[in-house]
């Protein structure tokens, strides 16, 4: 579905990401960890588009198409959705319009009609249910005045809606109690399927608890340094980051 | 001051004046005459003027117009485009400012008075009103129209009466082959107790001239009453406005004055002067402007707290595209007795091109010691998260802008209370957003 090559990317000047590869086929769920600064949140930047990351080297094959000549709407119609570390409040847009505006943007693209809003309703409603998302909420300004955990609901919630293909999570677990990541992590876990893939990137083993990953990646200075089954979280839990920056350095240094 | 700088324009003006006047006994003629001498003393306006600073309106004059006292003749048909759909209102059609009753559908509420203003003329209430409540002194515009109106509407509600429906005011100019030069005057007076919405709205008909309007309106809100006034301003591209509103509020009176000037017309100025003669007023004053290509638009306000325990609540908010300019003058004045008052001003503004220009000037003299007065301004672009954040879930760059536009005039559109003026706003906002 999804082939990383050799990705280079900066952004203001400061190289990020140092040469990443990474093969994602469809069914299959990749927890990306790593340190600080590593360069997580950037290489979820760069599959979705954000305009302020220049790609210096390599490739982004998605189902077959170069991902890095798409426009940010073009990659989310063609199926590639990020989960916001920080979803953005919009005052004076509400949450309701938006999610039927980026819907029929979808199904334009799709050569579908606009849903019928009877339709529309009830399919909003069967999806605010898999994330119990507070029906409260739906009128109300995008994202604005929500709680930290009510703002990454409604990012599941938008996943839900809009049924993208590669599903990327930046730090979704980050700020959520026990409860909220509960019913983010069921709500994940009744969306995947044999069709789709999900990148979760976190710093926690907690999550993965929840959404067990068939890979997990470390990522540290821009590039994949380690990868392993997640048996390998569990021994980052334990052992935390150090030993895979030193067996790094060494190796830089050869 | 004398009038240093003569025009074509003011020469016409100045010459023409013994012809254009129309000299029936009981038109006014004392008034008209110490207008015109007052128009005369100040002349038109330069940007030396403190009031035109960021306007230079002689750029609008320049072009040669006709007095055009005269009315075209309209059909229904051409009245279409200004159609309002799902609005239940009354109509009342000028066309050159002068009324016309087979276009309207007038109330048939007891208490409720629409008349031509010269129909009107002779009564009582309008000759001791008419001209009391602008500032003629330091207006040259106010003092133009004050000395050569023709047309104009009178309305008056009586006490107690509240009109069930609002009344959908449409102010249509025609020309043929010359440019116009068309001054309306309105005198509307909301009694005790009474209710009135207006709707106003224009429709440039021009074929092949250019209108240029110079309107007066004055309205007395008199004691409890409620006074909604929306005033929107779309006319066709090249139509040069200049309107003077001065409204006066007596105790306990609430009144809601909002603009919308949306495109295509090339120069809008309006003046907004709202004296507050009674306690315990509301007054809520919302603008707003979307601006594109090289439109003008100069919003000019002030608010006069002369009584205690007043509300003022004002906020503009403009968007503007391409090389438009906009000019907005926020002018509160509180009276030394006019204690316990709340005056609010905010101006906000998105600059959607680097060749759009804003000049904002807020103006506050505040004599009174306890009161609570606040002023703010504000310019910025598009939050390039936010425009991220939209195109993400596969919304495109064009759709993305116009929410954000629609957002960011949320807090005007919102307390417009008509649902159908609302929408119809709100779909004429995403029209003019067009981002070359």
């Amino acid at each position: 579905m999804l082939s990383i090559r050799n990705l280079h990317a900066e952004v203001e000047g400061k190289q990020i990401l140092k040469g990443i590869n990474l093969e994602i086929n469809r069914g299959e769920i990749h927890a990306i960890m790593g340190p600080n600064g590593s360069g997580k949140s950037s290489l979820a930047s760069v599959l979705a588009g954000r305009e302020n990351y220049t790609v210096t080297q390599g490739e982004i094959i998605f189902e077959g198409q170069d991902l890095l000549e798409m426009a940010p709407e073009v990659r989310a119609r063609e199926g590639i959705f990020l989960a916001f570390q920080y979803p953005v409040e919009i005052p004076g847009v509400s949450n309701i319009t938006f999610l039927k505006t980026a819907v029929n943007e979808m199904r334009a693209y799709k050569g579908l009609p606009p849903m019928e809003a009877r339709d529309f309703l009830k399919y909003t409603k069967e999806k605010q249910q898999l994330v119990s998302f507070d029906a409260n909420l739906m009128n109300r300004s995008l994202n604005e005045g929500f709680s930290g955990g009510e703002k990454k609901r409604n990012e599941i919630l938008q996943l839900a809606m809009l049924e993208p293909k590669l599903s990327i999570l930046d730090e979704t677990d980050s700020g959520l109690d026990i409860d909220a990541l509960r019913i983010v992590s069921n709500g994940v876990n009744k969306l995947r399927n044999s069709d789709n893939a999900f990148v979760m990137i976190t710093h926690y083993q907690r999550l993965l608890e929840y959404i067990v990953p068939d890979f997990v990646h470390v990522l540290y200075n821009g590039q994949i340094v380690k990868t392993g089954t997640k048996e390998l979280a569990l021994e980052l839990e334990e052992k935390g980051y150090d030993w895979l920056k030193e067996a790094y350095h060494l190796k830089e240094s050869v | 001051m004398t009038n240093e700088v003569t025009t074509p324009f003011y020469n016409y003006i100045v010459d023409g004046f013994p012809g254009f006047l129309d000299a029936t006994p009981g038109n006014f003629l004392p008034l008209r005459e110490e207008a015109f001498t007052r128009f005369k003393t100040l002349g038109l306006p330069t940007t030396k003027a403190e009031d035109w600073r960021y306007t230079n309106v002689q750029l609008f004059l320049k072009d040669p117009f006709t007095f055009s006292p005269v009315a075209g003749t309209v059909t229904e048909t051409q009245l279409a485009p200004a159609s309002i759909v799902g609005l239940d209102a009354y109509r009342v059609v000028l066309v050159n400012g002068h009324f016309q009753e087979n276009l309207s559908t007038l109330p048939a509420i007891k208490g409720v008075t629409i008349e031509p203003l010269a129909a009107a003329a002779t009564r009582p209430l309008v000759q001791e009103h008419l001209g009391q409540h602008i500032h003629l002194q330091d207006q040259p515009f106010a003092a133009l129209n004050t000395a050569l109106f023709t047309g104009g509407l009178f309305i008056e509600v009586a006490a107690n009466v509240i009109v069930d429906k609002p009344i959908y005011l449409l102010n249509v100019y025609t020309t043929t082959h010359k440019n116009a030069f068309i001054q309306p005057r309105n005198l509307w007076i909301i009694h005790t107790n009474a209710a009135l919405e207006i709707v106003e709205s224009v429709l440039d008909l021009s074929d092949n001239g250019i209108v240029l309007v110079n309107g007066v309106t004055e309205t007395i809100v008199k004691e409890n009453a409620e006074f909604s006034h929306y005033n929107l301003q779309m006319a066709a591209k090249d139509g040069r406005y200049i309107h003077y509103t001065a409204t006066e509020q007596e105790q306990y009176s609430r009144y809601h004055h909002f603009n919308f000037t949306l495109p295509a017309a090339s120069f809008t100025r309006n003046n907004l002067s709202v004296a507050l003669h009674g306690n315990y007023t509301e007054s809520n004053m919302l603008g707003l402007y979307v601006a594109n290509d090289a439109q003008h638009v100069d919003n000019h306000t002030f608010v006069d707290h002369l009584r205690p325990n007043c509300n003022s609540n004002e906020l503009y908010k403009g968007v503007l595209l391409d090389s438009a300019k906009a000019v907005f003058t926020g002018r509160i004045h509180v009276n030394q007795i006019a204690q316990k008052t709340n005056a609010f001003q905010q101006n906000s503004n998105l600059l959607l091109s680097d060749k759009a220009d804003i000049n904002s000037q807020p103006q506050l003299e505040i004599y009174a010691d306890d009161v609570k007065c606040s002023h703010g301004f504000t310019v910025g672009q598009f939050n390039q998260e936010a425009l991220f954040y939209l195109r993400s879930r596969g919304i495109g760059e064009e759709a993305a802008r116009n929410m954000l536009v629609g957002a960011f005039a949320y807090d005007i559109t919102d307390q417009v209370k008509i649902p159908a003026v609302q929408d119809y706003i709100i779909s004429h906002i995403e029209e003019s957003i067009v981002i070359n």
